[in-house]
């Protein structure tokens, strides 16, 4: 049933795609997540659906106009951040809500465009397209080379903005680079992995990976082999049971999260 | 203390100099038209209660923070021109990192040579031999692999003026390096600064909230109070030679191993 799974065309786009966003998300996450942002997944993947509706309203490629949606987010997310200093998460709740509130007007809108609303939300790997995979390439490629050259700039800004700064690192373009990565990275997953459960993949395996390792390029190792278990597996049981695959990879992730904090506990790591 | 400058460049060159320095938070003033100076070769230890201004000092000093006015210089440069960070070292409060943080104590220390001038570039191997140096000096190339939140605070401390050491710096600054040590490694982190400032070319710039440590080296009466910041200094003639040895990797493992 597996082999037949796996050499169906729908499929392999789904698997190929979750393989590459498996790599990349808890890439991301483990900055986000240090940098205690780990709700700004979220609030970008909202406002991301609200792109996707517009765009296919307009009968535009949807995910470009969710990215174009998830990037003026992520500044007005920065601009509220400084706002509201101290009450930084206010800029997160009112962008989200901002988001859904948008979503849910375009859904409503598009109504007789029959338009597949869960499988935005929850994911799904049946309504995938070639393009919809070069984009997910594309994305992975580029935040895997902005990553490696911008390494030694990524770990001093997050374990230390401050020391950061004073070394003269430009803290404040790192901190836009970091958001715009993350803004692509939701908008080409929303696809497979669901608008309401990408954050799992930014976060759950960095979580993870924060009980078991010992420094910064073992935690990102470890959360990406999580995140590859978690999206190949789901994906198999989604394919098998069809279910949707956000929903599995999400729950495979949970249980993981919960094996380790037992094994870590009975281990006393 | 007061802010003539000096004739005797060479030893006396002022490396912190501020001048008629206000800073107001939320219409509060904390800091009013302070003047001081630190020169090359001092200890200088800063004392104040909660609220007294000394973070934001410390981070004005290291550019973090803008003055509402006056002027502050770095090696005789005004702060917004002043371009050589990595003469300066720095060393947080402890408790200014989260124990769960996944960093080895190799990537902590390693992280003092990212900067400007290496942005985007490969570090390279004598990068690498500069960390392992640091290490050595510090005595903590045993917990290399070890991640940071483990390791006790007085470890922890070591970690971050190892990463503050990396590149020879002229300048240390101490943002209160020992809250939540025990009073015995705070008294060896003491005397480990104390040493490094009578043997090395080093000038220091600590803040501190033991009194009794601050006394005991630099004397108890304070060089200058303002508001209610005091600085007690120890200055350069005070201690043996001022022409003593450039500090380029001059802090040797065993140098520290007799303390």
């Amino acid at each position: 049933m597996i082999i037949e799974l796996m050499t169906s065309g729908f499929f392999l786009k789904a698997f190929v795609g979750g393989v590459l966003i498996a790599v990349v998300a808890p890439l991301m996450g483990t900055f986000l997540v240090l940098r205690r942002l780990s709700m700004i997944g979220d609030t970008l993947a909202h406002v991301t659906i609200a792109g996707v509706a517009l765009g296919f309203l307009l009968q535009v490629y949807p995910l470009a106009v969710g990215l174009i949606f998830a990037l003026l987010a992520s500044f007005a997310i920065e601009r509220l951040r400084k706002a509201y200093k101290t009450y930084a998460e206010l800029s997160i709740a009112i962008i989200m809500s901002g988001g859904v509130a948008l979503a849910s007007l375009f859904f409503t809108l598009g109504k007789n465009f029959n338009l597949n609303v869960t499988s935005y939300l929850f994911g799904s790997i049946y309504t995938l397209t070639d393009l919809d995979i070069y984009v997910v390439a594309v994305v992975a490629v580029i935040v895997l080379i902005v990553v490696a050259v911008f390494w030694k700039e990524l770990f001093l800004l997050t374990f230390d903005e401050d020391a950061a700064a004073v070394s003269g690192l430009p803290v404040r373009a790192l901190n836009i680079m970091i958001t715009v990565l993350t803004a692509l990275i939701i908008s080409v997953s929303i696809k497979i992995v669901g608008a309401l459960l990408i954050s799992a993949l930014l976060t759950i395996p960095v979580a993870c990976s924060l009980l078991i390792a010992r420094g910064f390029r073992q935690s990102i190792i470890f959360s990406v082999i999580i995140a590859e278990i978690a999206a190949i597996a789901g994906l198999l049981v989604a394919g098998v049971w069809s279910l949707a695959p956000g929903a599995t990879i999400v729950l495979i992730l949970i249980t993981i999260l919960i094996v380790t904090m037992i094994v870590r506990r009975g281990l006393k790591i | 203390m007061t802010i003539e400058s000096s004739t005797n460049a060479r030893c006396h060159q002022d490396v912190i100099r501020l001048e008629h320095v206000s800073f107001d938070y939320q219409d509060q003033s904390v800091i009013r038209d302070l003047n001081f100076a630190v020169q090359q070769r001092d200890f200088v230890g800063l004392i104040g209660s909660n609220g007294a201004g000394k973070s934001t000092l410390m981070r004005m000093i290291v550019g973090l923070l803008k003055p509402k006015s006056g002027r502050i210089e770095l090696f005789g440069e005004p702060i917004e021109q002043f371009n050589g960070w990595q003469r300066i070292g720095y060393v947080p409060q402890k408790n200014s990192f989260n124990p769960l943080f996944p960093a080895t104590v190799r990537e902590v220390v390693q992280s003092g040579v990212y900067g400007k001038r290496n942005v985007a570039r490969r570090i390279q191997k004598e990068d690498i031999q500069k960390c392992t140096d640091a290490m050595d000096v510090m005595r903590i190339a045993d917990l290399a692999s070890k991640r940071i939140g483990q390791l006790s605070g007085g470890q922890q401390q070591r970690v971050f003026l190892a990463r503050a050491l990396i590149n020879n710096p002229e300048l240390l600054i101490l943002d209160e390096p020992t809250v939540g040590i025990d009073i015995e490694t705070q008294h060896d982190f003491f005397q480990l600064v104390q040493h490094m400032h009578q043997h090395h070319r080093m000038t220091f710039l600590m803040v501190s909230h033991d009194m009794d440590m601050i006394e005991s080296y630099l004397g108890q009466e304070p060089a200058q109070q303002s508001g209610k910041l005091k600085f007690f200094v120890k200055h350069s003639h005070e201690i043996e030679n001022c022409e003593a040895v450039n500090l380029s990797h001059t802090l040797t493992v065993r140098e520290t191993e007799s303390l």
